[in-house]
């Protein structure tokens, strides 16, 4: 690439190749790009100039940076509440310390700090090149979008030590942190969008039609389940509007579509782009992705009342929530398939390359856990499953192997790119991840398993009178051998993200560039 | 407007003609069985909403052909639940504890449902196994502060201890230290005096000083020679087994600021059916008498 060709964001001008072409060929772009997904933009640059301009990526850099960081500091926290479930006294008889306030860190810590860094940093990469554009806004619109973020998780998680939470589960901020992350979000969705208008392809790839998704539904789920009112005018306590049943269902709405667009739709994305990148072969099925693409984002926003199976929500609710669940299983292993298959005539690179042996793996846990959530979203599974180990174990085996693989998959493929390196300082180092986080995670989901099923089991066991057999502080002491297992497979795959850290660590500094880092803008 | 469609080699499938960052599309139609798997969920889901209550509506919702409901079906499996245990229910509501506790098989029914019952409302205080800890006796062994028979125990479990309910069985020790009725010299004393009557006193004096202030001070409750008085709620100081515990300077702390564990009545939550049941199991543990 030639310096000179280099297009520049001015003020949200797009100029290239000397032309400058004013903001209203973006409302065209967008016009037409919402008329049909992956349509077809007249107004593009002709697709034969296939010039790289320059990209920002300092800080894609910078996110790489953090995504490692808070995923270390995410495990970490696990770790800790794991041994808390396991030994009470690891609770330290501190308030700061005790599980009630550090589960909230941890959870926060691995969906938002880890996996939010990962995807923002993604997306940015990912929007770029397969638009053939630098960011709208420019490297300093990205950097607000980066600073405000890690601001936002500051926020949060010295809220939730010193008791200040909402109660909301995954949505625990409080309503400053609250208004910041809506700011900081809609700045993201403005410079994701805005570099989607100015792309110099005629289509859309899929990968940035699922982040579109994830950012613009994340805005509204985030919205929709924080309509609050401040108790005071200076203090920190609010309350939300609806209350009761109405904001159960609010809460799981939410709750539900933050793993079905932050932690599903959004590493989709991610999967998108650097499976066919790693395998270098073409997307198995354009058709599969389109089908897939809307019947998932169609299905997945109604599946939230299985959450709330046998309460107080109304049949009706619980009925729409289960069988939309049910159809959603074959849009969700639409991804899956076509990530698979697009290793046709490249399985063998599976023996080489760290990077897609954990996208693989990702991809096979993502098949995993979501035939069973539709399974568990079924009224006679959940009557034994809810409430128990086995949903943390589902949502494990998502969040480890789904969400965490794919992400050190791309963190073992992009970090050289990015710093400009020839390749990883160490396959053997990145092979000992690779086992000893998966072994971490079948540890982890199997004595979940057990232990769910068994405290269903118990819960609802009877004698020969018709008495319950068991008392629940008896399940709770039956649970302690998991525990124990469960922090095992934790511990395990803490290691296996230090071995990354130092990996990718060594990577960026003991391997010679081979040539310069990706163009900086 | 595709532009450069090829024919992809390994597949032999032709791609899209797109192309972003070197990444292509091949034109693959949906694979067949996942189509028809999707559809098939669609179907069952159809099928389900004919079936059970589904669709909202301006007012009220699309009830289901089969008329289930969540609440009919726990009234249900409740209901039923009742009936299978009425005979026996029935017959413990009628039936004395004696009579009860003589029945083989009310007797066997009964520690059944005491025990589930137990385990749920009594174990988190006395522990799952019944041996207490501090400040919550054991009712394993035949040591009982208000009474072991069991009318005894029905009326602690009914009533409960110094709770708000009009019967609850109340009993309260002075603060001897607190509200200055006696001096430390003689809490200590009668400390050594109450060591004494399980023989652990090495403190002959201290002994003597301390029986005059014992009969003096607690014997009314506690009774000559500290054996304790059920009536009273007063524990036995002789026999060695101590709810708050029986070294010298709990002794002393007890006697300084006295002791008021509580108990629940538990006729505010429980029906009396359940409440005979838990007497049964509670006297059978061990320690009944």
């Amino acid at each position: 690439m030639q310096a000179g060709d280099a297009p520049r964001i001015l003020d949200g001008i797009y100029v290239a190749n000397g032309a400058a072409i004013g903001s209203k060929r973006g409302k065209i772009t967008m016009a037409s790009a919402s008329v049909a997904m992956g349509g077809i933009n007249a107004n593009a640059v002709s697709a034969h100039d296939t010039t790289a301009p320059a990209y920002h990526d300092d800080v894609i850099r910078a996110g790489m940076i953090a995504t490692v960081f808070w995923g270390v500091v995410g495990f970490l926290m696990g770790n800790v509440i794991a041994s808390q479930l396991a030994f009470p006294a690891m609770n330290l008889g501190l308030e700061w310390t005790s599980f009630g306030r550090l589960r909230p860190v941890h959870t926060s810590a691995v969906i938002f700090a880890f996996g939010g860094n990962a995807m923002i940093a993604a997306s940015f990469y990912i929007v770029q090149r397969t638009c053939r554009t630098p960011l709208f806004l420019g490297s300093l619109g990205a950097w607000c979008v980066f600073w405000g973020y890690q601001i936002f998780i500051l926020l949060a998680a010295s809220g939730y030590v010193l008791g200040i939470t909402s109660g909301k589960e995954y949505a625990e901020p409080e309503w400053y942190v609250d208004l910041w992350l809506t700011l900081v979000w809609v700045l993201y969705l403005v410079v994701f969008a805005g570099t989607l208008m100015l792309r110099r392809e005629p289509h859309i790839y899929v990968a940035n039609w699922f982040i579109l998704a994830f950012i613009v539904t994340v805005a509204m789920l985030h919205i929709g389940n924080n309509i609050q009112v401040p108790v005071s005018f200076l203090g920190w306590k609010s309350y939300t509007v609806p209350g009761g049943v109405q904001d159960a269902m609010i809460q799981w709405w939410y709750g539900h579509n933050a793993v079905g667009f932050f932690l599903t739709a959004a590493f989709l994305g991610m999967m998108y782009y650097f499976i066919p990148k790693a395998a270098n072969r073409p997307v198995y099925s354009y058709r599969l992705s389109i089908v897939h693409f809307w019947s998932l984002i169609f299905l997945y926003i109604w599946a939230g009342p299985h959450h709330l199976h046998y309460t107080s929500l109304p049949d009706w609710a619980q009925t729409l929530g289960m069988t939309f669940s049910i159809m959603l299983w074959m849009p969700s292993w639409g991804g899956m398939i076509n990530g698979l298959m697009t290793l046709s005539g490249a399985w063998d690179k599976l023996r080489t390359d760290p990077s897609l042996r954990f996208s693989v793996t990702a991809l096979a846990f993502y098949g995993m856990s979501t035939f069973e959530g539709p399974m568990m979203s079924i009224k006679a599974v959940n009557a034994l499953s809810h409430y128990t180990d086995w949903t943390v174990g589902h949502v494990h085996s998502g969040a480890m192997g789904w969400v965490g693989f794919i992400t050190f998959g791309m963190l073992y493929w992009l970090v050289p790119q990015l710093w400009g390196r020839a390749g990883l300082y160490s396959q053997r180092l990145a092979n000992w991840h690779f086992w000893i986080a998966t072994l971490g995670i079948v540890f982890y989901i199997t004595s979940m398993w057990v232990s769910g099923i068994m405290q269903g089991l118990m819960w609802r066991a009877y004698d020969e009178y018709g008495f319950l057999q068991y008392s629940f502080s008896e399940s709770v002491a039956a649970m302690h051998p998991f525990y124990v297992i469960r922090l095992l497979g934790g511990l395990l795959y803490l290691v296996g993200a230090l071995i990354m850290a130092y990996n990718l660590w060594k990577t960026v500094t003991s391997v010679a560039p081979v040539r310069a880092a990706v163009a900086t803008a | 407007m595709p532009t450069k469609i090829e024919k992809d080699a390994v597949t032999g499938t032709d791609t899209t003609g797109h192309e972003w960052d070197g990444i292509k599309e091949l034109n693959t139609p949906l694979p067949k069985w996942w189509l028809y798997t999707f559809y098939a969920t669609i179907l069952w889901a159809l099928g389900y909403f004919v079936l059970y209550p589904a669709w909202p509506g301006l007012s009220g919702h699309t009830a289901g052909v089969l008329g289930w409901t969540m609440r009919g079906e726990i009234s249900e499996s409740l209901a039923q639940a009742a009936a299978a245990q009425a005979p026996f229910v029935n017959r413990i509501g009628a039936a004395s504890l004696e009579d009860i506790a003589k029945s083989t098989d009310l007797r066997n029914f009964a520690i059944a449902g005491g025990r589930s019952v137990f385990a749920v409302n009594c174990a988190p205080c006395h522990g799952a196994g019944a041996a207490g800890s501090k400040g919550f006796p054991n009712l394993v062994d035949d040591n009982w502060i208000w009474g072991g028979t069991l009318d005894d125990i029905h009326t602690t479990i009914q009533n409960g201890i110094r709770n708000s309910n009009p019967d609850s069985r109340i009993a309260q020790m002075p603060r001897f230290g607190a509200d200055k009725i006696l001096d430390a010299k003689q809490i200590d004393d009668v400390a050594e005096y109450v060591l004494s009557l399980s023989r652990r006193s090495r403190n002959a004096a201290a002994v003597e000083r301390g029986a005059v202030v014992f009969s003096e001070n607690c014997e009314a409750c506690h009774l000559q020679g500290g054996v304790g008085n059920p009536e009273m709620g007063a524990p036995s100081l002789a026999a060695n087994i101590w709810l708050y515990g029986g070294d010298k300077a709990t002794l002393v702390e007890t006697i300084t600021n006295s002791r008021a564990g509580a108990m629940p009545a538990w006729s505010e939550r429980l029906d009396a059916a359940r409440i005979k049941m838990l007497t049964v199991y509670v006297h059978a543990l061990g320690g009944g008498k």
